[in-house]
């Protein structure tokens, strides 16, 4: 009988720590000041998990520029975006994306062996939507980007699709009846770090354009010492924080990398970082609304996500978990027909050269048959009338 | 093993198994029959029972059980009546109160009405219990120190789920059911009404745990150590004083240069212990209804200091003009 006692103690001891080892983070953590004493703003670091996201964000190497040729527009057909490109820099780039984005498949990944001016693949439509789209970010949102800027590798890093998207989450199976309904949240989020915060933070905040804009959904904190009309809900400041736990696990950064945790709302108290995220934020939001969300229809059907929709961007997407995509090489910056001018990213996204309709010869998933598979489909110009919406 | 190190009673007392001193006869006498158990004799009595349950004490199980079973089959039923990840994800399970766009209306069931319905039960069944304590601490002839103790904590129970929403106007500023959801619930208060930290009863509060704390480690500690003299007679040695109240005395006035009596010790202890949740409930009650960011409070009031902006002045993009919206 008296044995009993140390041995209850010892099974429990032993599952403590095993809870422990499972779950908690191998010391030690490396904390570094980042704001004035007293303030608490410190990064907090593992020496393991850096060592490990190090690994994994490292640039390629880069092809020699190569600025060479005439206009890729007036020796290749259908060329749309990059017309103006010398041909050896068109080349370079085109190169450059196979690496990237098919380094398995090649060319044929997007393009029609022996036609390659078709655009019968899908994947050649969202291919040029996609350099838009990164035209469109070193171009227009200098002010997330900077210097570093963004090319297909950033989010692509060697898979024919990003490793880290987004889709709209579908509702777990639930009882219903007269059981308490779904709430979005109170189950584990993996997109707020395990915790029971929303499990969808995304939908909401990066996507669509809510009645009275985002920035008013997410700021719910007084901004006066008394009462003065904000009738904010403690449960809408569960999505925000859910929305800020994402933020911070896809840069692999705390809360102090951008807010002064004694009064996260406010603008000075904060860091230079916070202002970078707030256009990041916005920056997605253009992304997914004008140049993603458009793409659904060109999309094959198995890439779509459970209810449908489109992959997404969030923060993760390029950031992978470091809080400089791939540490900040400045992989964009070998690349300057990838860096603007901004008009070459000008197609309306609402028009239908945006998804691909107003080229004949553009089949988009939306209006192929459904037994016609992309790559079957003809490459021959059909007339215009047959491919209308 | 030296003693002190010892989390285990080391002396087990088995007198006969008796049924305690006599009380008034209530109409339920009391239950079971008396019996020792070894491994309860290592953290306290060995003796356990009779218990009294008495009309309080069933219907306040009554109670606790319905708002147990509304709580936990709501959970189930969150997950599809799934058993298996209803246990592995109990603590991430919850019953949320009412959406806040239902302002104090009563919701259907499903909508929150189980939240309330919960609470209710709780509450009652938690009212019920502070009843049966009180009048079982009457009957047996002592004072009422817990009753009003136990007051203290279903005080600040209330504030957070019951008062402070009618103040507020709404259920949904109540917190919800549920392990993790309760503690995201927490910060999500401090993060709406500006840092809990500068609401000066959320200090006193902290003050009066942490010295709690320090009381009952400085107290434990104490009796522990005298108890080779028959310290642990304290209540009799408040009068009485024997060697050991005397060296305990001594211990403290050598060491800080004042010391607590045995009787003086308990009334700290109380106080501190009740005044945690008194001055927390008050703290709670503030936030919202009179305080809508306690932060921006303490810098209007001077208790927040300011700090060098050592990155320059970082402008707000969004009033600024330069806030690119999308």
């Amino acid at each position: 009988m008296r044995v009993t006692i140390p041995l209850v103690a010892l099974i429990g001891g032993l599952a403590l720590a095993t809870v422990a080892v499972l779950t908690l983070q191998r010391p030690p953590v490396h904390v570094e000041q980042d704001g004035y004493r007293g303030t608490g703003i410190q990064l907090i670091s593992s020496p393991a998990a850096t060592a490990a996201a190090f690994a994994l964000n490292q640039a390629p190497a880069v092809l020699p520029q190569n600025n060479a040729g005439p206009p890729a527009g007036s020796i290749y057909k259908n060329v749309q975006v990059l017309k103006n490109v010398p041909a050896g820099a068109f080349a370079r780039i085109m190169v450059s994306m196979t690496q990237w984005v098919a380094p398995k498949q090649g060319c044929g990944y997007c393009h029609v062996s022996g036609n390659f001016a078709s655009d019968a693949k899908y994947t050649k439509r969202v291919a040029r939507r996609m350099i838009q789209m990164t035209i469109y970010t070193n171009a227009v949102w200098k002010s997330h980007v900077k210097n570093v800027g963004v090319t297909c590798y950033t989010c692509h890093r060697g898979n024919n699709n990003p490793q880290y998207v987004w889709f709209k989450a579908v509702e777990p199976p639930h009882a219903t009846g007269l059981m308490a309904t779904e709430t979005g949240e109170a189950r584990p989020s993996l997109a707020a770090d395990g915790s029971a915060l929303p499990y969808d933070p995304f939908t909401p905040f990066l996507v669509g354009k809510p009645k009275g804009g985002v920035n008013a959904m997410i700021n719910t904190a007084g901004t006066t010492a008394l009462p003065d009309g904000n009738r904010m809900s403690i449960q809408q400041t569960n999505w925000t924080y859910a929305l800020m736990m994402n933020f911070a696990t896809s840069l692999g950064v705390n809360c102090e990398f951008c807010h002064e945790s004694r009064n996260f709302g406010s603008w000075s108290e904060s860091t230079p970082k916070r202002v970078t995220a707030y256009y990041g934020l916005h920056m997605v939001r253009a992304l997914n609304n004008n140049y993603m969300v458009p793409l659904t229809g060109t999309f094959a059907h198995d890439l779509l996500g459970p209810s449908g929709d489109v992959a997404k961007i969030d923060c993760s997407t390029c950031h992978q978990g470091v809080s400089k995509p791939l540490y900040g090489a400045p992989m964009a910056k070998a690349f300057p027909y990838l860096q603007g001018p901004a008009t070459l990213a000008d197609a309306s996204p609402t028009s239908a050269a945006a998804s691909g309709e107003a080229n004949p010869a553009m089949i988009t998933m939306t209006n192929a048959p459904a037994a016609a598979a992309p790559a079957s489909a003809t490459p021959a110009p059909a007339p215009a009338g047959q491919t209308g919406k | 093993m030296p003693e002190y190190q010892n989390i285990f009673t080391r002396v087990q007392i088995r007198g006969p198994l008796h049924d305690g001193v006599p009380a008034p006869s209530g109409i339920w006498g009391r239950q079971g029959k008396p019996f020792f158990s070894y491994f309860l004799g290592q953290l306290g009595n060995a003796q356990v029972g009779p218990i009294y349950l008495g009309t309080l004490g069933v219907a306040s199980i009554v109670s606790f059980v319905i708002a147990f079973e509304i709580i936990g089959l709501n959970m189930w039923a969150s997950v599809n009546w799934n058993p298996i990840r209803f246990v592995r994800d109990l603590p991430w399970l919850a019953l949320e109160p009412p959406a806040p766009s239902d302002g104090l209306r009563l919701p259907p069931l499903q909508h929150g009405g189980w939240w309330l319905m919960a609470g209710f039960f709780l509450t009652t069944s938690l009212i019920l219990w502070w009843a049966r304590i009180y009048r079982r601490s009457r009957q047996l002839g002592i004072g009422t120190h817990t009753a009003w103790a136990f007051a203290s904590a279903i005080w600040l129970y209330l504030v957070l789920g019951f008062i402070r929403p009618l103040l507020m106007g709404s259920w949904g500023e109540a917190p919800p059911f549920g392990i993790f959801p309760h503690l995201d619930w927490t910060v999500s208060f401090s993060l709406r009404y500006g840092n809990l930290y500068y609401d000066p009863f959320h200090m006193l509060s902290i003050v009066f745990l942490y010295g709690s704390v320090l009381l009952f480690a400085m107290h434990g500690a104490t009796i522990l150590a005298v108890s080779r003299f028959g310290g642990e007679r304290e209540v009799e040695q408040t009068v009485d004083r024997g060697t050991a109240a005397e060296r305990a005395a001594l211990f403290w006035r050598w060491t800080m240069g004042f010391n607590a009596t045995m009787e003086s010790i308990h009334r700290w202890a109380w106080w501190f212990a009740v005044l945690t949740t008194l001055t927390g409930g008050i703290g709670i009650l503030l936030t919202g209804t009179v305080v809508d960011n306690w932060f921006l409070w303490a810098v209007k009031h001077h208790v927040a200091p300011p700090y060098p902006h050592i990155y320059g002045h970082v402008a707000n993009p969004i009033t600024s003009g330069t806030g690119a919206q999308q």
